[in-house]
């Protein structure tokens, strides 16, 4: 029996693209020059010098003058699109359109949904759903424990010849180390990257933000960054022990930062991502109480934000993952320590990185291009490339283009995004994700194409 | 002012005049017919959202000597047991157009958030374990009776300090008007970061003689959750004010009500030192103030109602 795809990819039709005069950057492949690019058939098909490239048939040109930048479209390996049951925050077209106006040609959706994905029948399900509405390709991660309870192992063996791209209980940590070292034994039968969400609950409880100064003041129970920090290093030490494949999840402290670092060093296979939110807020954002700053885990000081930072740019830390988690608008109109945990992400992360992370010089911009295209790899899928003959995954970018986060509203089904209302420079034009044209921005009509 | 919600945003001006307004109002309460017609006409709304007898009897009574008219308005038996969220309520209630809504609930930043919703100037009552404004008012007003001036005077305030919105406030007030916070308490019931507010952190009395004003504060029992000391007689042997360890000259406070044995041993309760009793009645008087301060005179105009549902892009908002 040969396993399915891993990704499912959505209905959408190969386009036919002419980008003239782009700046093309990939840093993976080597490319950074000005080119004319030809998309078309599901491929990069030819990439030329500028105004070398002639449109031919039905071929949609845009005329970047030099000034747009081609990239390699990005991946998420984190995200939440709330299917099934609680389809009134997101869904599984809502929540692609979302990943396609951000940029991402691929995300891999959490098992956190109701009834929680753990077994093969529902999976299937879902990647039929996913065939019929997906605007990119999505990726599933079941469960590692049947309904994220932590007691009895999902059947990981079918769920992978059924396409599961790997497990994760995020939303909670595998709270018992025997029953993870048991999904990491039987990974070796299945394989399967399990990503980590890593929470001591005994240290968490209760605790709706970070614990420190603003928690004192606040009067709201904090959670200390231990409780990421010591649940990581225990689970390394297991995966090392078992030589297992882990990924740990939404990094928010420079202690997990430490952590990951050793285990790297020790040679354990371990990789990590980081948020946007966490790269770019501090826990002095939730003293107002916007409970769009409410996430798990919580926004940390301004020094692990430097930590994180600095995981980023030398490789301790693997990937930009946005941990989209959308909610619908009552659920978080409510007092903060009632509102549930998490932000979306998927429309902001890279003008957010590029505008607070590229402009002020706190990382180049290849390095982020690579660190936000690196997610599918660790999960065994190839990386998004410009290169000719490749599968079309391709992002579009002005670097100029100012916007105010939201102002137009959100693709998303919910607009719970910390990063609401706040001026963004650099604005995703195009998506093609598969080959497919799966984004393209209003007022790209008007702006340059013919 | 429009609201009341926290400490936080008064300035020691603002503290000084409600407190001098008490004051005035203090007269009121000895009279044969305690009552003024200062807010003839106006709307008083208590909402509860936790239990509370001595606050909402004194926010009731504050009003009614003001000649307000008074609704209380519990979340126990109402359609907030059927699932109706705060805003909801909100929006309901101010179908009746109160003038003030005194609001208690166990959480944080709600009365701020309630201020957003409504076009009622919003008391906060207590939110969650964030702040309890009028408890401090009076708590200041009634050291402002026995001392004349806080200013440079020693504060130490002892017991829970984790699941308590008064020690917040408090710190904050007594800071304010010049005084020298200290809070003590074990470990464990002292969040970390507190020093931060100003104040000094101990973890034990050792050096209690040097305080002019001695703050127990109530162990929470009905906040907590798992076990935060080891059995109430060990607290009890490290940090209960009695007779040993209260000298004559010192002032002792409590916000009510009393677990007498555990933060305070009986016959300090009973004590020439305490002042208890004069808290409860400093909280009519200050009510009364506040409501004066928001309710008297020509209405600034507010935000309008439901600004909420104008803005789309804010879920949740953000401070103004």
């Amino acid at each position: 029996m040969s396993a399915p795809a891993p990704l499912v990819t959505g209905p959408g039709e190969p386009c036919e693209l002419l980008l003239r005069d782009v700046r093309a950057l990939d840093p993976r492949a080597g490319i950074d020059a000005r080119l004319d690019v030809r998309i078309g058939g599901g491929r990069v098909l030819e990439l030329a010098e500028p105004g070398s490239l002639e449109p031919t048939g039905e071929v949609e040109v845009i005329e970047c003058s030099g000034r747009l930048l081609a990239t390699p479209a990005f991946f998420d390996p984190h995200v939440h699109l709330r299917t099934p049951g609680q389809e009134h925050k997101e869904d599984l077209e809502t929540g692609t359109r979302a990943a396609a106006a951000g940029g991402f040609c691929g995300v891999i959706a959490m098992p956190n949904t109701d009834p929680v994905l753990d077994s093969a029948p529902l999976l299937r399900s879902l990647r039929d759903a996913a065939a019929r509405e997906a605007r990119v390709p999505v990726g599933f991660l079941p469960a590692i424990t049947r309904g994220l309870q932590g007691e009895q192992l999902s059947e990981m063996a079918e769920l992978r010849t059924e396409g599961a791209l790997g497990f994760s209980d995020d939303g909670k940590p595998v709270r018992s180390a025997g029953m993870l070292r048991k999904a990491l034994q039987y990974q070796r039968l299945c394989g399967g990257v399990l990503a980590l969400h890593e929470e001591d609950p005994t240290l968490s409880r209760g605790g709706s933000m970070n614990e420190g100064v603003v928690s004192a003041a606040l009067g709201i129970a904090g959670i200390p960054t231990v409780a990421e920090s010591t649940m990581l290093a225990r689970d390394a030490a297991l995966a090392g022990y078992e030589d297992a494949r882990v990924h740990f999840q939404h990094l928010s402290c420079r202690a997990s930062v430490a952590a990951v670092a050793s285990a790297k060093e020790q040679g354990w296979r371990v990789s990590a991502e980081v948020s946007p939110h966490h790269l770019l807020l501090t826990e002095e954002d939730v003293r107002g109480l916007d409970t769009r700053m409410k996430m798990h885990p919580p926004l940390c000081t301004h020094d692990d934000r430097l930590a994180l930072l600095e995981g980023l740019r030398d490789g301790t830390i693997d990937c930009v993952a946005t941990d989209h988690a959308p909610h619908a608008r009552d659920e978080k109109e409510v007092p903060f320590e009632q509102a549930p945990m998490g932000t979306t992400g998927l429309e902001t992360a890279f003008a957010a990185l590029y505008d607070g992370l590229v402009l002020p010089g706190s990382i180049e911009l290849p390095l982020l291009l690579l660190r936000m295209t690196a997610g599918g790899e660790l999960f065994g899928l190839a990386p998004p490339t410009l290169s000719a003959g490749e599968p079309a995954n391709v992002a579009l970018i002005d670097l100029d283009a100012r916007w105010v986060a939201g102002e137009h509203g959100w693709e998303s089904r919910s607009e719970n995004c910390c990063f609401g209302g706040r001026a963004l420079q650099g604005r995703v034009l195009v998506t093609v994700a598969a080959g497919a044209l799966a984004h393209r921005d209003r007022s790209l009509a008007m702006a340059g194409s013919r | 002012m429009n609201h009341l919600l926290s400490i936080e945003e008064l300035d020691r001006e603002a503290i000084e005049r409600i407190v001098s307004q008490a004051e005035r109002f203090a007269e009121v309460s000895d009279r044969e017919i305690k009552k003024v017609p200062a807010l003839r006409g106006r709307m008083v709304l208590n909402l509860f959202y936790e239990a509370s007898t001595r606050t909402r009897s004194s926010f009731e009574l504050a009003a009614k000597r003001l000649s307000a008219d008074v609704v209380n308005f519990a979340a126990s038996g109402s359609s907030v047991e059927k699932g109706e969220s705060l805003k909801d309520t909100v929006l309901t209630l101010s179908a009746h157009k109160p003038d003030a809504i005194v609001l208690r609930t166990p959480w944080v930043g709600a009365a701020e958030l309630v201020s957003r919703w409504c076009s009622a100037a919003i008391v906060n009552a207590g939110d969650g374990k964030h702040e309890h404004p009028t408890q401090a008012l009076l708590d200041v007003y009634t050291l402002r009776r026995r001392l004349g001036s806080i200013d440079g005077a020693s504060i130490w305030i002892v017991g829970d300090v984790a699941h308590s919105r008064v020690a917040r406030s408090n710190v904050l007030a007594f800071q304010r008007m010049g005084a020298k916070v200290t809070i003590v308490g074990p470990p464990t019931l002292i969040p970390r970061g507190f020093e931060h507010l100003g104040c000094d952190v101990r973890y034990t009395l050792d050096e209690l003689d040097s305080a002019d004003v001695v703050y127990a504060l109530r162990m929470q029992h009905e906040r907590m959750s798992e076990t935060w000391v080891p059995s109430m007689r060990e607290y009890a042997a490290w940090y209960q004010i009695n007779g040993r360890r209260l000298s004559p000259r010192q002032i002792l406070m409590h916000p009510g009500p009393v677990n007498r044995g555990v933060e305070l041993s009986g016959e300090v309760v009973d004590s020439p030192q305490a002042v208890i009793t004069a808290q409860v009645e400093a909280g009519v008087v200050v009510r009364m103030a506040v409501l004066y301060e928001l309710l008297a005179g020509p209405r600034e105009p507010r935000a309008a109602v439901a600004a909420a549902s104008a803005e789309r892009a804010t879920v949740g908002g953000s401070r103004a």
